[in-house]
C-alpha cells in the first residue's frame, strides 16, 4: 500500500453505525465481527491500518483483532478484485458438475484458484458449502448467489459484470 | 399420501411475500397474543415439553427440556440465540425459512424468549446469507414497529430485543458454544462442556440456542396445542414435520416438508422426483455431511431420529444427498474430507492434525498412488479422532470415510490396485501427489 494513503479513521457514516452496533451488546468486544464486516465494506479489505483503527475503536489490542480476522474466511487481509467469485466445491455442487464450472471460470478469466485478474476485476476462489445444494452448482459473487450454473450462464454473468452490472442478492433460486 | 404443511404453509401460499401484513393475514402473531393471555413462562415451557418437539439443527435434543435446564432464579440475566448459521453440507432449509417467512421464526423467538425469561436474543446468521440478513433486518424493523418487539411488550410484562449478528464464514460457528464465542467477538472455538450453555452460555449467563426450524415450529404448537403436535409425524419420539433438503442426483432437488416417519424412498421418489436418468441409487447421506453414508438397502428406513440411528447414521440436519450408481465413493468421501479439513477450528489436536492426514491419504488413493495398508491406516486415524475432541466435529469428520469404507471397501481396493475409479467415466487422471 502507498504510505501516503494510510487509513486513520472510519467515515462519519460508518462511525454512526458503529455507535448503533455497540448498543446491541453488553460487551464492546462483541462488536468486533460486525465492525470488521463494516470495515471491509468501507475499505475493501482489512489492512494493518484498518486493524489498528478497529482495535482502538473497540479497546482491543491489535492481536485480538488479528486472531479473529484470520479465523473467518469472508474477511480479507489482502485486497481482492472488484468482484469476488466464490464457487462452491462441496459435495452437492460437485455432484452437479462444479468441477466443470470451475474449469470454465478459470479458462474464461485466465487465472487459477485464489488469483486475481490483471485488471483487478475478478478474484476467483473455491469455498465450502453455501447452502445452495438444491440449486447447484452455485457461486456467490459479492454477496449475491448465482445458482443452477451452466457454462452459458457463467458467460452471461461475467459479461454482465464486465459491463458494470452490480450483483444483486436475491432469494434462493431467483438468480 | 396426504398431509398438511405446517412450516411451509405460508410460503407455499401463492403471492405470499413474507411481509408482516401477509404473515398476520394468514394468522401470524396470534400465538404470542394467546400466550400473553393464557400462559406463564413455566406453562409455555411445559407445553413445549409435552409436544415432544426436538431440535431441528442436528442433535435432536428435546427443546422444552433444553429450556428447563436454565436456572429458575428470574434475577439472573439469560439470553436466547437463534442458530441461523446453516452450513452443514447438503442443507438449505433454514435459508428458505429465513428468506420466505422470517416472521414465523421471529414469532418463535419471541415465544422462546418469553418462556426462558430472556430480554435479549441474537440471531446468528452466516455471513453468506446476505439476502436473508436483509430480509430479517426488514422483518425485525416491522416487528418493532408493530409492537411485537421492544422494551415493553406483553402488556408491559416483559421486554424483548432481538438483534441480528452476522457471521463471517466459519462452519464451526454452527456448533453452539463456538457460536457463543463468535458473538463474544472471538474465534469460533467450541468450549469444553460442562458447563453447558444452560448455566454458562453467552457472557457466562444461562443461554438457550435453538435452530431456525425449531423456533419456527413454536407458533404452531402454541396455536394448535401440544397434543396436536405430539400426534403428527412419527410419535412418540419424533413428532412433527421435518423439512428435508434433497440434493444430488435427483430430478427435483429442493426443500420438502414431510411428516417425520415417511421412508427415505418416498422422500426421494415421490417428492424429489426420483433419480436422474433412471439410474440406480448407490448412496444416500440422510442428515448432512456429518451423517454416515447409507446404501440403497436402507431406502425403506423411516425418516425419524431412532430409525435412522438404528441403521447406523443420523437424521442430523435433514440434508439428504443422493448419489447415483456412477458416483465414485472414494471421490465423494474425499470431497467431504476436504470440507472437514478446511473447516476444523484447530483447537483439538486429533481433529486438527487428523483431518489433514486423512485428506493426504484419501488424495493418494483417489489419484492412484494408494497402498493397501492405507485402508487400515485410515481406520486407525479415524479411531484416534472420534470421541477424542471437545465437540461433535471430530465424530462427524470420520463419518464419510468410515461409512464408505464399510459399504464400498471394494471401490477403495479397486482404486489402489487399478489406479482408477471403479465406476462412471471419471477415468481418474494420475497426478503427482499433492496435486489437486
Amino acid at each position: 500500500m502507498n504510505p501516503t494513503s494510510k487509513i486513520t479513521a472510519f467515515s462519519e457514516k460508518a462511525e454512526k453505525e458503529i455507535r448503533e452496533i455497540l448498543t446491541r451488546y453488553p460487551d464492546k468486544r462483541s462488536a468486533l465481527l460486525p465492525v470488521l464486516n463494516l470495515a471491509q465494506a468501507e475499505f475493501g479489505h482489512i489492512s494493518e491500518d484498518v486493524m489498528v483503527i478497529v482495535a482502538n475503536r473497540l479497546d482491543l489490542t491489535p492481536p485480538k483483532v488479528y486472531e479473529v480476522l484470520t479465523f473467518y474466511t469472508l474477511l480479507n487481509e489482502k485486497p481482492v478484485g472488484k468482484y469476488l467469485i466464490q464457487l462452491c466445491r462441496t459435495l452437492s455442487c460437485a455432484l452437479a458438475g462444479s468441477e466443470n464450472i470451475l474449469g470454465h471460470f478459470q479458462q474464461k478469466l485466465g487465472i487459477g484458484i485464489g488469483k486475481t485478474t490483471a485488471d483487478g476485476l475478478f478474484t476467483l476462489r473455491t469455498v465450502e458449502c453455501l447452502a445452495s445444494c438444491g440449486t447447484a452448482p452455485a457461486v456467490q459473487i459479492n454477496g449475491a448467489f448465482y445458482e443452477n450454473l451452466t457454462r452459458e450462464k457463467v458467460d452471461r454473468i461475467l459479461d454482465d459484470l464486465k459491463r458494470g452490472a452490480e450483483p444483486v442478492p436475491k432469494a434462493m433460486g431467483e438468480n | 399420501m396426504k398431509y398438511e404443511l405446517v412450516l411451509h404453509k405460508n410460503l407455499k401460499t401463492p403471492g405470499y411475500t413474507g411481509s408482516l401484513t401477509d404473515y398476520e393475514r394468514l394468522g401470524g402473531y396470534q400465538a404470542i397474543r394467546k400466550v400473553f393471555k393464557e400462559f406463564t413462562p413455566a406453562q409455555l415451557t411445559d407445553l413445549v415439553k409435552r409436544s415432544n418437539l426436538r431440535g431441528r439443527g442436528g442433535a435432536g435434543f428435546p427443546t422444552g427440556m433444553k429450556w428447563d435446564f436454565l436456572p429458575k432464579d428470574p434475577a439472573i440475566t439469560r439470553y436466547l440465540c437463534c442458530n441461523a448459521d446453516e452450513s452443514e453440507p447438503g442443507t438449505f432449509k433454514d435459508r428458505e425459512l429465513i428468506e420466505r417467512d422470517p416472521h414465523q421464526m421471529i414469532e418463535g423467538m419471541i415465544l422462546a424468549a418469553y418462556a426462558i425469561g430472556a430480554k435479549v436474543g441474537y440471531i446468528y446468521i452466516r455471513g453468506e446469507f446476505v439476502y436473508g440478513a436483509r430480509v430479517l433486518e426488514r422483518a425485525l424493523a416491522e416487528a418493532y414497529h408493530a409492537g411485537y418487539l421492544g422494551k415493553n411488550i406483553f402488556g408491559g410484562r416483559t421486554g424483548i430485543d432481538l438483534y441480528l449478528h452476522i457471521g463471517a464464514g466459519a462452519y464451526i460457528c454452527g456448533e453452539e458454544t463456538a457460536l457463543l464465542e463468535s458473538i463474544e467477538g472471538k474465534r469460533g472455538l467450541p468450549r469444553t462442556k460442562p458447563p453447558f450453555p444452560a448455566t454458562h452460555g453467552l457472557y457466562g449467563k444461562p443461554t438457550v440456542i435453538n435452530n431456525v426450524e425449531t423456533l419456527s415450529n413454536l407458533p404452531h404448537i402454541v396455536n394448535r396445542g401440544a397434543e396436536w403436535f405430539a400426534s403428527i409425524g412419527s410419535p412418540p419420539k419424533s413428532p412433527g414435520t421435518r423439512i428435508f433438503s434433497v440434493s444430488g442426483h435427483v430430478n427435483r432437488p429442493g426443500n420438502y416438508e414431510v411428516p417425520m416417519g415417511i421412508t427415505l424412498r418416498a422422500l426421494i421418489d415421490e417428492h424429489a422426483g426420483g433419480v436422474r436418468g433412471n439410474k440406480k441409487i448407490k448412496a444416500i447421506i440422510p442428515g448432512g455431511a456429518s451423517a454416515a453414508f447409507l446404501t440403497e438397502g436402507s431406502l425403506d428406513v423411516k425418516l425419524d431420529f431412532e430409525a435412522i440411528a438404528q441403521v447406523g447414521s443420523m437424521l442430523g440436519s435433514g440434508g439428504v444427498t443422493v448419489m447415483d450408481e456412477d458416483t465414485c465413493m472414494v471421490w465423494a468421501a474425499l470431497n467431504l474430507m476436504e470440507f472437514f479439513a478446511h473447516e476444523t477450528c484447530g483447537k483439538c489436536s486429533p481433529c486438527r492434525e487428523g483431518s489433514s492426514w486423512l485428506v493426504q491419504i484419501m488424495r493418494r488413493i483417489e489419484h492412484g498412488h494408494g497402498k493397501m495398508e492405507d485402508l487400515d491406516q485410515l481406520v486407525r486415524i479415524c479411531g484416534g479422532i472420534a470421541g477424542k475432541t471437545i465437540c461433535a466435529f471430530g465424530d462427524a469428520e470420520v463419518a464419510p470415510i468410515l461409512s464408505t469404507l464399510k459399504h464400498w471397501r471394494s471401490e477403495y481396493e479397486y482404486h489402489i490396485k487399478g489406479k482408477k475409479c471403479m465406476v462412471g467415466n471419471r477415468g481418474v487422471k494420475l497426478v503427482a501427489i499433492g496435486g489437486h
